[in-house]
């Protein structure tokens, strides 16, 4: 059999492909729905979030720190109540990561204030004695890109039916009043914060990155 | 082609490939160095601004070595490998050529946007998929270009029974196409939408789903990028280097189809303890282990070819290098079941021992493979011997204790990280702040920056020696067998 499929390329590829497509079949389609369901009461991120969100991602945050807690009394002690999956529903994509070369994320909203992440990010070593965290002063300098969150919210409301605009779920309205409400959100974490900059440029209605990015840490709990 | 006609190789898609290796393994390499030693000294982070932090660096070094380094090397050794196992030449179908010169060229552009892309920091995030949809889609053009040339030069072949690297090659292709196409499904939100950037996309998969999908592609892009189209270079070109036939044929086809059928499941050991349904983890772990039998099938098989020659490895630094090759395949697949098993997975997850165990892999498996292939290759490419055979020893040395120096140190800082992670005191409160437990390992970090280097010095001399080996005198014909360096006579047309 073996001799007469390496003279047959064609039923030799057919072969291939099914033994290598049937794991993937079997382990990953039967839960898959599953999954994907949202805990109850979880909503999905606010567009300013979203905007703080892309900032981790363009900045590889993930790349360093976790966003798993697991089911072990040392990470629950450490970081909180582990993770469930239906925690995940509205993250797209994932934000896991595969190597703690920094704490995990999760629930950071829950034990970090605004102040401290603005330090952190400006200057590790001035809260965190030793990290090699590198700083980011670009950050507050840079404006966070709303127009692009606000796509991705519309987006998977159109597309995957996330529950924006619907009863005691985020409101996410057009443009303009998404761009009202994440000012709205974005008010109190400035006002929180010390850099000068920071708040001289919301006063020009301006988002730097560093304020979105601090709505989505706070929004980890 | 006329009867008695000696059949003529074109090399030209080969050899461009084999420059881009060159060029993405300095590339990719020093990038590797640079950001490990950025984890032992962070003040080098700031040296230009935002675009040499670690963060923005780290998928730049990925995909620098994965799709610039090894894809690079295995391209290029399928341009040789394949026309010389099907008996048919490129430069007899002016297509094929044609589609052989595209796929280079296209390649190219790809790479280029993505270090673009990548260090602008537009990414998906995904490890190992960061690009985003545009750049997506063209790697799926260049994938189609290169399958067209597979199945092409198969169609054309004179050859009718396909060798066994020709199997590695084609589950290489359908591999990455299948896993790819479906990890990277994305909606572009510029498009339903209206609004924001043109570059932006969100992925098809949610929170946990997202996850099983990504890991089910990134553990086997490892697969088939890493370990099934290399061992389609080490059944070609250890038996070509070695004048040995491979010991056992049942082993190559044992070996084959259980690599096949086995390595697609493993992927869930990435999601041990994660928020995965518990029987998903439990055959990811199962497999995992299952996977040690048609991987050490293949090692032992091309480890055996060498029986009764071992004299070899005195006199031809190539052999040297591709046993050393496979042992560090055997040393790496031995090592990622342990890392599967529950127990161990607990304690290891999320440390430095992960990235201690890719590297003993890539740097020992695939990193000589790739280069030896490019040794052996060479002198047929360009009709010239290997410059150098004592800096090929020296090369060989010092890459060697380049790797020990890097899997040593990051098996003890990751067995540390762990330990003190969970590390509680006589009354249940954990012992050590999180910090604590990173400036604890910042002696390792420099160890594994040292051992880094020295295999990117080790590279260096490789360069200098195929830099060399162009300017060397011309031979009138290229070795038949083994390569010049075995101490062969070289026939002369």
């Amino acid at each position: 059999m073996f001799a007469w499929l390496e003279k047959n390329p064609f039923f030799f590829a057919v072969c291939v492909f099914v033994v290598i497509a049937y794991a993937g079949i079997v382990e990953i389609l039967p839960d898959f729905a599953n999954r994907a369901r949202p805990l109850e009461g979880r909503q999905p991120y606010s567009v300013l979030e979203l905007a703080g969100r892309h900032v981790y991602i363009k900045e590889s945050c993930n790349a360093c720190h976790t966003q798993m807690i697991r089911p072990f009394k040392s990470e629950t002690d450490r970081y909180g109540m582990y993770s469930l999956s239906g925690e995940y529903a509205f993250d797209r994509p994932h934000l896991w990561g595969s190597k703690r070369t920094g704490p995990d994320l999760w629930r950071v909203g829950d034990y970090r204030t605004t102040d401290w992440h603005e330090h952190h990010m400006k200057a590790p070593t001035s809260v965190v004695p030793g990290s090699i965290m590198p700083a980011y002063p670009h950050m507050f300098s840079k404006d966070a890109d709303l127009e692009t969150a606000y796509a991705e919210a519309l987006t998977v409301k159109k597309v995957f039916n996330v529950p924006y605009d619907t009863p005691n779920m985020p409101a996410l309205g057009t443009w303009d009043e998404a761009r009202e409400a994440a000012l709205a959100q974005a008010a109190p974490i400035v006002e929180a914060m010390s850099d000068e900059g920071v708040k001289e440029a919301f006063k020009r209605g301006e988002i730097k990155q560093i304020v979105a990015l601090i709505a989505y840490l706070n929004s980890l709990k | 082609m006329r009867p008695g006609q000696m059949l003529s190789y074109d090399y030209t898609v080969a050899k461009l490939f084999m420059f881009s290796t060159i060029v993405f393994g300095i590339v990719g390499m020093a990038i590797g160095v640079f950001i490990a030693f950025e984890m032992a000294y962070p003040d080098l982070n700031y040296i230009a601004g935002e675009y040499s932090s670690f963060s923005r660096l780290r998928p730049l070094h990925t995909n620098g070595v994965i799709f610039g380094f090894m894809l690079s090397g295995i391209f290029s050794s399928w341009y040789y490998i394949g026309q010389r196992v099907l008996k048919v030449s490129l430069s007899e179908s002016a297509f094929l050529r044609c589609i052989g010169q595209l796929h280079f060229w296209l390649y190219m552009l790809v790479m280029v946007l993505a270090v673009v892309s990548l260090w602008a920091g537009i990414s998906t995030s995904k490890e190992y998929a960061e690009l985003e949809w545009p750049i997506d889609i063209l790697v799926v053009l260049v994938w189609v270009l290169w399958g067209v040339s597979i199945f092409g030069l198969i169609g054309i072949r004179r050859e009718k029974t396909l060798y066994i690297s020709v199997w590695y090659y084609i589950a290489t292709f359908l591999g990455v196409a299948m896993l790819y196409l479906f990890n990277n499904m994305e909606v572009p939100t510029r498009l339903v939408s209206g609004y924001g950037s043109w570059l932006h996309s969100v992925s098809m998969y949610a929170g946990t789903n997202d996850a099983l999908v990504q890991w089910w592609y990134g553990h086997n892009a490892v697969a088939f990028v890493f370990t099934v189209a290399i061992i389609a270079q080490i059944y070609y070109f250890l038996p070509k280097e070695s004048g040995q036939p491979i010991f056992s044929y049942k082993l190559s086809l044992f070996s084959f189809w259980g690599l096949m059928f086995v390595y697609l499941w493993a992927g869930g050991h990435h999601l041990i303890y994660s928020t995965v349904p518990d029987w998903m983890q439990t055959m990811g772990s199962v497999f995992s282990v299952v996977l040690i039998l048609p991987s050490w099938g293949s090692a032992t098989n091309i480890l055996l070819t060498m029986k009764g020659e071992w004299q070899q490895l005195r006199e031809n630094p190539l052999i040297k290098f591709m046993v050393l090759a496979s042992t560090f395949y055997m040393f790496s697949t031995l090592e990622g079941p342990i890392l599967s098993i529950k127990s161990v997975n607990a304690l290891a997850h999320f440390t430095d021992w992960v990235p201690g165990h890719v590297h003993d892999g890539t740097l020992g498996w695939v990193g000589f493979m790739t280069m030896a292939a490019l040794y052996h290759m060479t002198p047929r490419f360009f009709k010239r011997e290997i410059y150098s055979k004592s800096l090929m020893e020296v090369q060989f040395w010092i890459q060697t204790a380049g790797i020990v120096l890097y899997f040593a140190s990051m098996w003890i800082a990751g067995i540390t990280q762990g330990m003190m992670w969970r590390a509680t005191d006589e009354y249940g409160n954990l012992l050590y702040s999180f910090i604590d437990t990173v400036t604890v390992l910042i002696p390792y970090y420099w160890i594994r920056a040292i051992g880094g280097l020295l295999y990117l010095i080790g590279f260096f001399i490789f360069v200098y020696n195929i830099y060399k080996s162009l300017s060397a005198p011309k031979l009138n014909a290229e070795p038949k067998n083994a390569s010049p360096m075995g101490g062969m006579k070289v026939e002369v047309a």
